[in-house]
């Protein structure tokens, strides 16, 4: 089951530069949120603060707080527990290259230490499905590597490798954005099917996309949260003009 | 017929024919290059197999050196002797240039130490072989006041281990950073992710990396000569001196007998194939294993 | 400014919707006339021009629907087009009243002349006040102005009742007048539809501006 996220004065640097200025909201749980914006205006960045993965760059600074369910993911846990817990999966499909489908799924789990073959098998299997990309492969798990499989395929590999480990919030960062309509279609279907289980975070360039996919919708812009409502709100009658401005396309 | 604008391929003809030479011409150009690099190559080896390949007998690869006079006799125990002191200086030059290589990438990425790594590295592959020689001899074979197999490995091993880490740490930075970031997105610490992902990734580049080290070392002298020294008997005790094929080949190559000389030429055919045939098999293996772990 | 081309489709739209608001309203204005003049081929102008205002309706239907379709609108563009295509079914509903209208007065011509006990020209004045003031609303975006046309209609109510009691009683008193007095109901009461549709359109000019959605609300608004 995924857990809700409260963000509260949430601020991050690149070295001495001020990314995100204040950000504060609440992620329901088992729901999806959108988080859309213009290029540049931090919702990656924030997205990568909920999982830790905004550290892994040296030069990042961030303080606030963000906590799921009732743990301050900044107070003193390792990154890499946190990571554990919260699911990414990237822009451009990345399953690992030297490793068949199967590995690939198992590879959180693995590398963490899980030996139980039997379920193994079974979470690998389980995962698959829910990432509706079993039927697909199930004769070429071991066979094929991850890489020979087709774009869309591999996204969905990426999803169920992050399923395996057994999240409670998955974030999606921009997860169609280099995938042919009808692949975006089907991990648009699958995100449905995964609110019931997870919490899902979405960035996304595509406000169809979020208007199809999310309860909740976060428009960003310049490092900063403008409004955070009901998709249905702010795509039908938003309360901030900047907001306005943005989707109907009348940004300069 | 009136035309406002100039039409750009008026000349269309004209230059096709021009453009047609140029083509041919670069090609040619790129066929003469290839081959004066193959040339030098081919002729070696073909002198060599002119020159040693009659030397070539069952007894070259089984027996030791006859004494002067005696016609017959091998390198045998040369040929074992390389191979030892080649697989001690693996042994030492493989783990330790991977380590640092993967230091240099992954964990020392803008560091003072790293970059200190890194020029040493650099300056010891600029040593001449001979003062590697020279600085075990000081260091090793003074101390145990005998020659022995072992310290040529040491010798050899210290002189792979720079190619080593330089390919190391640039086929680790070749792997894309997608890759690692996923690895560390399912909860991986930083140094599982670099041993089970990013290091897996780039094994095919190490290897090779290795290979070329291996390649290269495989023929030098001058490091043996104060190490190994050379033994004119079957040997495989690593504290004692030991036969090495180009140390041997050069001892025969600057001897006044003939019977020697030839058995020099062969020996020189002899340490171009291994060379040859053990890159190859390197490279073989590596592949198969690359695609079995990618299915 | 992007989508440069979408906005000069939507104004594109806006023109079209007020060219057609133009011939409906002239319909009801030739209707009224009609009325007071008894004046048959005026009659005849209303019903020709009813082909023309039906055509626009089915142009502006279609240009709406290419737009959501191409354009993908969001928000207030979303509300405008969609505001754009209620609008569009009012105007034609006036068109055909006008025509309704048109048809009781030939009607009224082959009875003989007689003063009705109700002033139609006045309600037909304060219906057709109402589509004015709606239509201008829309021009200006303005819901306030809308607003006031929703607290008009009580007027053109009272004035339907009106006719309709005193016609009714014309009726009871001088059967003889039966016919003239029933056109006139029937004209009273599509003078009040067109209060009602102009209604609808001040309704769907609140909803555009502001996204609220008032119909059915008795003239509330937030």
């Amino acid at each position: 089951m995924g857990v809700g996220i409260e963000v509260t004065g949430l601020n991050a640097w690149y070295g001495s530069t001020h990314t995100l200025h204040d950000i504060g909201l609440h992620i329901a749980a088992n729901r999806a949120t959108a988080l859309i914006g213009p290029s540049g205006c931090g919702k990656s960045t924030f997205v990568r603060c909920l999982n830790r993965m905004h550290e892994t760059n040296p030069i990042a600074r961030v303080t606030g707080s963000v906590k799921m369910g009732d743990i301050d993911i900044y107070s003193g846990i390792s990154p890499v527990a946190i990571r554990r817990r919260v699911g990414m999966v990237f822009q451009r499909p990345n399953p690992f290259p030297t490793m068949s489908i199967y590995d690939n799924v198992a590879s959180g789990l693995r590398l963490n230490g899980y030996r139980n073959r039997r379920s193994l098998d079974e979470i690998v299997e389980h995962s698959l499905k829910q990432a509706a990309l079993f039927d697909e492969v199930k004769d070429d798990l071991k066979k094929k590597s991850g890489a020979s499989l087709s774009g869309g395929q591999q996204q969905r590999l990426c999803i169920a490798r992050a399923l395996a480990v057994d999240p409670e919030v998955l974030l999606m960062d921009e997860p169609a954005s280099a995938l042919d309509p009808i692949s975006t279609s089907k991990i648009e279907d699958l995100i449905f099917q995964l609110k019931s289980q997870y919490t899902i975070v979405i960035v996304t360039h595509n406000m169809q996309q979020a208007a199809r996919v999310a309860e909740e919708t976060g428009f960003f812009l310049n490092g900063k949260l403008v409004e955070f409502a009901a998709t249905t709100k702010i795509f039908t009658n938003p309360s901030d003009k900047r907001t306005e401005d943005y989707i109907t396309g009348r940004f300069g | 017929m009136a035309s406002t604008a100039p039409r750009p391929y008026q000349n269309e003809d004209r230059r096709r024919g021009l453009r047609i030479f140029q083509s041919h011409f670069v090609t040619g150009l790129a066929v003469l290059a290839t081959v004066l690099v193959v040339a030098p190559l081919v002729a070696i080896f073909g002198y060599l197999l002119f020159k040693g390949a009659s030397s070539l007998t069952w007894a070259f690869f089984t027996q030791i050196p006859k004494p002067v006079g005696e016609v017959g006799g091998g390198m045998g125990n040369a040929i074992l002797g390389s191979g030892i002191i080649l697989g001690i200086g693996s042994v030492i030059g493989v783990p330790i240039g991977i380590a640092a290589g993967i230091y240099l990438a992954e964990f020392g990425r803008g560091t003072k130490l790293a970059n200190a790594v890194r020029f040493t590295a650099d300056v010891l592959n600029g040593v001449p072989s001979i003062v590697v020689g020279m600085s075990v001899y000081a260091l090793i074979v003074m101390r145990e006041k005998h020659f022995s197999a072992w310290s040529g490995g040491v010798a050899l091993g210290i002189m792979m281990i720079p190619t080593i880490t330089r390919t190391t740490e640039e086929m680790l930075l070749l792997v894309p950073h997608p890759i690692r970031e996923a690895a560390l997105g399912l909860g991986l610490p930083n140094w599982r992710s670099v041993l089970s992902i990013t290091l897996p990734t780039a094994s095919a580049g190490i290897i090779t990396g290795c290979m070329l080290a291996f390649a290269r070392v495989a023929g030098e002298t001058a490091p043996l000569i104060f190490t190994a020294f050379g033994n004119a008997f079957w040997s495989h005790r690593l504290d004692q001196p030991i036969a090495a094929l180009p140390l041997q080949i050069y001892i025969y190559a600057i001897s006044p007998y003939d019977d020697w000389h030839r058995l020099a030429w062969a020996g020189a055919l002899v340490l171009i194939v291994l060379i040859v045939i053990s890159v190859a098999l390197v490279r073989y293996a590596a592949g198969r294993a690359v695609l079995k772990g990618a299915g | 400014m992007t989508r440069i081309r979408f906005q000069q489709n939507l104004d594109e739209l806006k023109e079209k919707l007020l060219v057609m608001a133009g011939m409906a309203e002239q319909a009801i204005q030739r209707a009224t006339e009609a009325y007071r003049t008894r004046d048959t081929a005026i009659c005849e102008l209303v019903m020709q021009s009813e082909p023309a205002i039906n055509r626009f309706e089915r142009e502006i239907d279609q240009m709406a629907l290419d737009l959501l379709a191409m354009e993908q609108p969001m928000a207030v563009d979303l509300r405008f087009i969609l505001s754009v295509i209620r609008i569009n079914a009012d105007l034609e509903r006036v068109g055909d009243q006008a025509v309704n209208i048109a048809e009781r007065v030939c009607d009224m011509q082959a009875f003989a002349s007689t003063d009705l006990p109700v002033d139609i020209p006045k309600l037909a004045s304060v219906a057709a006040g109402m589509v004015r003031k709606a239509l201008q609303a829309f021009i200006d975006a303005d819901a306030e102005k809308a607003e006031l046309v929703l607290r008009m209609d009580d007027q053109v109510d009272q004035l339907n009742e009106q006719a309709f009691f005193a016609l009714t009683n014309l009726i009871k008193e001088d059967p003889v007048h039966t016919a003239q007095a029933l056109n006139a109901i029937i004209i009273a009461r599509n003078l009040e539809r067109v209060g009602d549709h102009a209604t609808n359109i001040a309704e769907d000019v609140i909803f555009w501006v502001r996204g609220a959605d008032v119909r059915h609300h008795l003239g509330q608004t937030t």
